[in-house]
């Protein structure tokens, strides 16, 4: 049997129960290079795991051997290796950046780092839908507590409100779970898009009923129109490296919708398939519109990182919308830019933040940042790869998905919400950079420490700008595999009951 | 049978409802504690409801569902942690923030204990 399906849940868990533990807890120095080198690791699986799903295969890992429907089983596709990717690459560059200094500013950040991470990977990986609860309720507690890494008022106030949103979710989650064990009969998602299509009369209503709930979960999570009230602050109050890997978080929420409402209630799941595709069209609009309105209004630099986070669900939401294999590769694409790029955003917001004093991240009149250069050139950089110019990445992101708009009303709606929110991201770029890095007033002659360490793991998250425009066609033909693959096993799920395959 | 369990589900998730939309932190993490007890009720009775079944497999009797009684043990672990967590962060917001008001502010018009 292949255990490498089960890396990504095991090497996060163990790391943080052992950064819990005497030899090496005692020391700061121990703890952060036992959490980066875990990292790593992590990484190194990740990329093993995105070389192994090239070839096509499905690594189906049954936990404890017992096979499915009835045990549960981990799935590592093309779709949930590159997820993986992502994570542990944000995971590496956050855990980097905060090496030089933030983790001192409260207790457990490394365990609670690898424990978020140990939820994420799972979310990613799981084929049983009660598992995917889950390892949902870890990423979420040990988010909460991660929001809270440092303390203070602000961060007091977003982690309630935070909180109780995710607690009604949970209990949301449970409800739709309840519903559809009631109406289908299993949990292994596989069997579920099975059975789903020879349900009938008041069942079939039911498990529509279940379906409906779980967009309103998966919504709250993906921070989707109207559920996407609690993110700019609950984003703009954290820690820079906590937010870069809060930033696939809203991606969790995507994936799922793909996963789950592709497979299970898809497009071959007989009388109740594409039950969201009617309410996706408004919302991805709308999302769209509320992030660019945000974007435009945004006092401060990660205020603005978070309406465009916003922005970003609102255009894979679309691409999702679309629901064409072209559709959803354009949409792996600019998912894998957004959550890169977003992060780095979210980085570079924080060096500003530190090197300003009183002024933080705020756009107004200050004194200058200590490195105007080496700082000015990576949020230029961010910002055009965020706006979607070229020659970076977000501008393929968002080509390929306005070219995947079929007929003029698709076409009608993406292009003018896309292009308007470029233009209010390029405007609100514009106004940021301009106040930060030219007017400014005094000097600033504080000396920083620890800078090129923090500028190092932004550049690591920002190297994926260009380089993905650089091998946009190998990358393509991944996503455009991915979609395919997606789509083989929503028609055949059978294949997952019979463990994967080719 | 069917009618009882029912209508405890309908009334916890009522009240649970209505007290997480109130004001405070208290009535809501009240509220919070109704809709999960609603949750687990509901998941246990997603098998069916049997009564006089087996406890233990018994080829005469029927057997209930094992599933949901095992996902309820679960989600109940899970409601418990979260519930303790939200108490902590209500009191800590009573601290940090000077008012048991959910967003952490309290108007000047409701000084009478009266809830927004």
């Amino acid at each position: 049997m292949n255990h490498l399906p089960i890396l990504p849940v095991l090497i996060p868990m163990l790391t943080g129960i052992l950064l819990l533990l005497p030899p090496i807890r005692t020391t700061l120095t121990r703890q952060r290079l036992f959490a980066l080198v875990a990292a790593g690791l992590n990484l190194l699986v990740a990329l093993a795991l995105i070389n192994q799903s090239t070839s096509g295969e499905i690594a189906v890992y049954a936990l404890g051997d017992w096979q499915p429907p009835y045990g549960i089983v981990l799935v590592a596709d093309r779709l949930s290796s590159l997820m993986l990717l992502l994570t542990s690459l944000l995971l590496f560059a956050g855990l980097l950046y905060a090496s030089s200094g933030q983790d001192e500013a409260g207790r457990y950040f490394y365990p609670l780092m690898m424990f978020q991470a140990l939820g994420i990977n799972g979310a990613f990986l799981t084929g049983d839908i009660f598992n995917l609860f889950v390892f949902f309720e870890i990423l979420l507690i040990a988010s909460y507590s991660l929001l809270m890494h440092g303390g203070g008022k602000h961060k007091t106030r977003a982690a309630v409100h935070y909180v109780l949103l995710n607690l009604v979710g949970s209990a949301i989650f449970l409800f739709a779970l309840g519903v559809l064990y009631g109406a289908i009969g299993s949990l292994n998602m596989a069997d579920m898009a099975l059975r789903v299509r020879e349900l009938s009369g008041a069942e079939l209503q039911l498990a529509k009923v279940g379906g409906l709930l779980l967009l309103v979960v998966f919504g709250l999570k993906a921070a989707m129109l109207p559920l996407q009230f609690w993110l700019p602050r609950t984003y703009a109050t954290a820690a820079g490296p906590i937010v870069a890997l809060f930033a696939i978080l809203t991606k969790v929420g995507v994936y799922c919708l793909l996963r789950v409402h592709g497979m299970i209630f898809g497009d071959y799941a007989g009388e109740i398939s594409d039950i969201i595709q009617p309410w996706l069209w408004g919302t991805a609009v709308l999302t769209i519109a509320i992030g660019a309105i945000g974007v435009l209004s945004s006092p401060s630099l990660k205020r603005l990182a978070g309406h465009l986070v916003i922005v970003s669900v609102g255009t894979l939401l679309s691409a999702l919308a679309i629901n064409t294999p072209a559709s959803i590769s354009a949409g792996l694409y600019y998912a894998a830019h957004s959550t890169l790029a977003g992060a780095a955003l979210f980085l570079v917001a924080e060096l500003i933040s530190e090197q300003r004093g009183g002024a933080l991240d705020m756009i107004v009149r200050s004194r200058p940042v200590a490195q105007p250069v080496a700082i000015g050139i990576t949020f230029f950089i961010t910002a055009l790869a965020l706006i979607g110019m070229p020659p970076f990445s977000g501008f393929i992101g968002k080509l390929m998905v306005m070219q995947s708009a079929e007929s003029i009303t698709q076409m009608g709606w993406t292009w003018s919400t896309l292009l308007i929110a470029t233009l209010f991201a390029l405007i609100a770029f514009s106004r940021a950079g301009s106040t930060i890095f030219w007017r400014t007033k005094g000097k600033n002659t504080d000396e920083v420490a620890g800078s090129s360490t923090k500028l190092a793991a932004i550049w690591l998250l920002l190297l994926a700008a260009p380089l993905m425009s650089l091998f946009a066609g190998p990358i393509v033909d991944f996503t455009a595999a991915t979609a395919a693959q997606l789509d083989q096993l929503a028609q055949t799920p059978q294949i997952l009951l019979n463990g994967g395959g080719q | 049978m069917e009618m009882l369990v029912a209508l405890a589900i309908g009334i916890l998730t009522a009240t649970g409802t209505f007290l997480t939309l109130r004001g405070r932190t208290f009535p809501v993490v009240l509220g919070l504690t109704l809709l999960a007890y609603a949750c687990n009720l509901f998941i246990f009775s997603s098998g069916r409801l049997v009564v006089d079944g087996a406890a233990v497999l018994n080829q005469d009797l029927p057997i209930p569902d094992p599933l949901p009684q095992a996902l309820v043990l679960t989600a109940i672990v899970i409601g418990f942690a979260m519930t303790a967590f939200a108490v902590i962060l209500s009191m800590r917001a009573r601290a940090d923030l000077g008012n048991d008001h959910v967003d952490g502010t309290e108007k000047r018009d409701d000084q009478n204990g009266e809830q927004r």
